[in-house]
């Protein structure tokens, strides 16, 4: 079986944690041989992988009027705000040419930088840690708080530990996180899952919001109203001793500078600069691929991050620091590096580009099968187009199979990526990872496997085509019940019924295209 | 120190080791092509308006003031303002404060004033780094006249003042002008939200209030 | 001086097998502006099916197949933008994949041959007024690998907007998909059918008679949907409107 270079040593289940053909033995200094691999997101731990398949899941969430107004509302209001303030931005293309090659860039450069920023972080005070995996990663911070005595933590949105399910791992060991984003609290306060990567509430109305205020939160004014400011405003009262009070805060980053050491969050609500600046230490857990080469680099992403992500020129805070500063902020900083999955993705050339992500989740809001479907479909915490190729990348292929073919591949994704990932590419190379996988596991192949085999073997020689054309139109088998007048097939049999139980299936002509040339226009050219 | 714990080399040459064999032996770096828009085609005056306009867009309140007028300026928007006391960071031009009203408390900030003392501060006045018009944005860079980060942050009301010197156009000229080992915010209106229904509501964790004098000489 | 141009079909082959009008229809009006046009006998899929479900190894016999029929002519069309997108983005992928770098480069030349029929009425032949007759008022669905992946723009509507007779109404979330993603009906047929009856919906506050668009595949997706639910609206195809005179009108049914 011929397989190319780079797709062998992944993708197959049977072959995680199998030698990649370019990998060779290396030795470090405890003298123990490392088996260089192509290792994927542990099974286990983390928010990676759904309980059921996406068609599945995404049953009961088209049936759920309140959820599909909701998130109709929502995507529209916010699709409108991006396409304004970027159409302002007359050099919006050359930037994204730019921030695309930045991270490209990055990605070939990636062991130097790290190390780079690794070195400007010590040097600046700071302390870096590595993590293999989301369990390594929840171990290391979980000492790291338990170092402090403090048995609670306040928390800035962060994907990166919603996908090690960080927040589990600490009050395994008896620390408090308390979620501080106000999406992020909604979901907490619900005991809800996020639906969205920049508004993870984003399924819920303010009438819900309301209600689960009025529920949950100590202390709250019965009168509270479902006007949006009140609810900010009973947010706001309910973290403020908190955020005073905190030893510990947990981040995210959302870029990491090289050549300076510099980490930065972008956010509204100031609740990621209270995190940041008030307790006495900081932890921020950030996925190996969110760096940047230069301070000059900002430049770019500034620009491109806040108009794709809230259709803002620029959000309303944005906090950069490097290391420890003298006197102001945490005098303890902590920067976990965290791989789970990403060296697997980095390790195929034809999908490396989804790290390029910069977590602005336009291409959720313009995807009108996350429109429909929502964002707890998609089962990981990595929703939407960019979720259905990074969730199954990051996982292998077969623990989130169902993902990659959660699309129509209209582009509609592509189009608005600030950092133009091929998604719809991407998309269809792992659907040819899947099929590729299940070809080299499956005794039996699947009736699908058969069917597009006959299929090409069929299509692959232009007399045996039009002996089946001739065939499904002699039968014009396909029909049980046909309207007669309109030409048309009510219902299909087979997996071709789920064609027809909404729509009506033409039915084949008397005669070919190919068949009335020949007669039309004599021989065959 | 933390460097001695076993465990954290390992993960650091496995990671990379990774990285390096998922990369191969030559990975292609490209070249960055930077054909975006660097400078500015504005006026000096035109960048101080779209720097106003624009702070405005985003819900912070806007005053423009000379020189000599910013002492007379404060203290109106201070009175208005209600607050009794004020936090300034130590090094804040003295002169800037000489006509506030003798009942007001000005607390000059201090490393030893805790989160609950900031917290018991209600207005807090400071000058700032930089200006970006584009988008509306102040930088502080906690330099003696900015205070630490959290001085800026407890406190619900924020009065900054910047120079039309500060602002630039666009984000590329603004960058430069900043240094990364300061701890850095950059502030484009006063706290938000749009976490419910994807609606702006300001006003949140952060100041509920900014006022943003320019002093125009 | 360039004689006639010479033009190869790519019928489809949801065409050749479905939509005969739709083929008859292109033939009709590349002839009507002076084409020759070929039909070579051995075509049959540009396997976009299959790359699109995953199914790559069993789509490149049907690329190598595509690129021996069709490289000996100056340019390929097709009423379809998804099966020249597949053309186009699709084919030299394919056979990357598999190690074929000779092929992989034969059918990148070939990509740049190959047009969508909008495309090359407007970019290749430089015409907006076909001549055509279709006294109907028709909305347009732009299809997403038209408008995406091709970037075809407002070609078709330049196309429509000089037809005479034709009174062409703006069809509201035009851009948006209509959900039928080839294998994606099927596998994902509920979230497909949510999206189809909002397209649905569009299409009939237009108040339209008429729904067309370049591509038999969606055309067919929500004229399944359309007659089901006995809309009286009714899907044609751009080439069939094209096609269209005074004196040979498009078929009404």
């Amino acid at each position: 079986m011929s397989v190319a270079p780079q797709e062998r040593g992944k993708g197959a289940p049977q072959e995680r944690g199998k030698r990649a053909p370019q990998e060779r033995g290396k030795v470090v200094p405890q003298g123990r041989t490392l088996l260089p691999v192509v290792v994927h997101a542990p099974r286990g731990v983390g928010h990676l992988r759904g309980d059921e398949s996406f068609p599945d899941a995404a049953r009961g969430a088209l049936a759920d009027t309140q959820l599909r107004r909701n998130l109709g509302h929502a995507t529209a209001t916010i699709r409108d705000k991006r396409a304004k303030v970027v159409g302002e931005v007359d050099d919006w293309e050359a930037l994204r040419t730019a921030g695309k090659a930045i991270k490209d860039h990055t990605m070939a450069r990636l062991p130097e930088l790290l190390t780079q920023l690794e070195a400007n972080v010590t040097a600046a005070g700071g302390v870096v840690h590595w993590a293999r995996d989301a369990t390594e990663a929840n171990q290391i911070v979980t000492r790291l708080v338990a170092e402090t005595g403090s048995r609670e933590v306040v928390k800035v949105k962060s994907m990166a530990t919603q996908e090690i399910a960080l927040n589990e791992a600490l009050a395994d060991a008896g620390i408090e996180a308390f979620e501080t984003d106000l999406a992020e609290l909604i979901v907490q306060l619900g005991d809800d899952k996020p639906s969205h990567i920049l508004v993870p509430a984003i399924h819920k109305n303010r009438a819900e919001i309301r209600e689960l205020f009025a529920r949950t939160l100590p202390g709250v004014d019965p009168e509270l109203t479902d006007d949006p400011a009140a609810l900010a405003g009973a947010a706001r009262q309910h973290l403020r001793e908190r955020f005073l009070t905190a030893k510990v805060g947990i981040s995210g980053a959302n870029f990491a500078v090289a050549d300076t050491g510099t980490l930065s969050v972008v956010e509204s609500e100031g609740n990621g600069r209270m995190c940041l600046t008030l307790p006495e230490t900081l932890i921020t857990v950030m996925g190996i691929e969110k760096l940047v080469p230069t301070w000059q680099d900002l430049e770019v992403f500034l620009q491109l991050l806040p108009r794709s992500s809230t259709g803002e020129r620029m959000n309303p805070y944005t906090s950069l620091w490097t290391g420890v500063h003298e006197g102001d902020g945490p005098q303890s900083f902590h920067l976990v590096l965290l791989d789970n999955g990403r060296t697997a993705v980095l390790a195929d050339e034809a999908g490396r580009e989804t790290l390029n992500c910069i977590r602005c989740s336009a291409c959720l809001n313009v995807c009108p099968v996350y429109e429909r479907a929502g964002g707890h479909a998609y089962g990981s915490v990595y929703p939407g187009p960019i979720g259905a190729i990074l969730s199954p990348q990051l996982t292998g292929i077969e623990d989130n199979a169902s993902l990659p073919y959660a699309s129509t591949l209209c582009g509609a994704c592509y189009e608005v990526c600030p950092v133009k990932i091929d998604i719809p590419s991407i998309l269809v190379h792992l659907r040819a990872e899947h099929v590729e996988a299940q070809r080299e596991t499956r005794r039996v192949p699947t009736a699908e496997a058969i069917s597009m085999a006959a299929a090409s073997w069929t299509m692959a020689d232009a007399s045996r085509w039009e002996k089946a054309q001739t065939a499904s139109r002699a039968g014009r088998l396909l029909g049980r019940r046909r309207d007669k007048d309109a030409g048309r097939i009510r219902s299909l049999p087979g997996p071709l019924a789920a064609w027809t139980a909404a729509r009506d299936a033409p039915r084949p002509p008397a005669e070919t295209f190919r068949q009335w040339w020949a007669r039309d226009r004599g021989a065959d050219t | 120190m933390t460097a001695a714990v076993p465990g954290r080399d390992i993960a650091r040459e496995t990671v990379l080791t990774r990285i390096r064999d998922a990369l191969g032996p030559d990975p292609v770096v490209p070249e960055v092509s930077r054909d975006y828009v660097t400078g500015s085609d504005l006026e000096p005056d035109a960048v101080v308006e779209r720097f106003a306009e624009r702070v405005d867009d985003y819900r912070a309140t806007v005053h423009r003031t000379g020189h000599a007028e910013l002492p007379a300026t404060l203290a109106a928007l201070i009175t208005a303002s209600g607050a009794g006391r004020v936090g300034v960071p130590v090094g804040l031009d003295y002169a800037w404060l000489t006509e506030l009203p003798d009942d007001l408390e000005v607390v000059r900030d201090q490393p030893t004033y805790d989160t609950a003392a900031l917290d018991t501060l209600e207005l807090v006045v400071t000058a700032s780094t930089v200006g970006i018009a584009e988008t509306g944005t102040i930088v502080l860079d906690a330099s003696p006249d900015q205070g630490r980060r959290a001085l800026t942050l407890v406190p619900d009301h924020h009065i900054c003042i910047i120079t039309t010197d500060q602002i630039v156009h666009t984000v590329p000229e603004a960058l430069p002008r900043l240094d990364p080992t300061r701890p850095l915010t950059m502030i484009s209106g006063p706290s938000a939200t749009s976490d419910i229904e994807l609606d702006r509501v300001e006003g949140v964790h952060g100041p509920r209030t900014l006022h943003v004098i320019i002093v125009t000489d | 001086m360039a004689g006639r141009p010479r033009v190869a079909l790519l019928v489809t082959c949801l065409a050749d097998t479905l939509f005969p009008d739709v083929g008859k229809a292109s033939v009709a009006v590349l002839e009507r502006l002076g084409c020759e046009v070929v039909f070579p006998a051995a075509q049959t899929c540009c396997g976009q099916a299959h790359i699109n479900t995953g199914y790559q190894r069993d789509a490149l016999p049907l690329v190598r197949g595509f690129v021996e029929t069709f490289e000996g002519f100056d340019a390929v069309v097709a009423p379809s933008g998804s099966c020249v997108g597949s053309v186009r983005h699709q084919h030299a992928i394919v056979a990357r994949r598999f190690g074929d770098e000779a092929l992989a480069q034969r059918a990148e030349g070939l990509a740049a041959r190959t047009y969508e029929l909008s495309e090359y009425l407007v970019d290749v032949l430089g015409v907006t007024d076909v001549g055509a007759s279709y006294p109907h008022t028709v909305t347009y669905h732009p299809t997403c690998h038209s408008l995406r992946m091709l970037g075809v723009g407002d070609k078709p509507l330049a196309l429509l907007r000089a037809v005479h007779g034709l009174q062409l109404v703006e069809l509201p979330a035009a851009e948006e998909c209509c959900g039928f993603g080839g294998t994606f009906a099927v596998k994902n047929a509920d979230t497909s059918t949510a999206m189809l009856a909002d397209k649905m919906s569009a299409v009939l506050t237009t108040g339209a008679e008429v729904c067309a668009a370049s591509d038999s595949s969606c055309l067919m997706h929500i004229g399944g949907g359309l007659s089901r639910l006995k809309t009286g609206v009714r899907t044609v195809h751009l080439a069939e409107i094209l096609a269209s005179t005074d004196d040979v009108p498009a078929g009404v049914a």
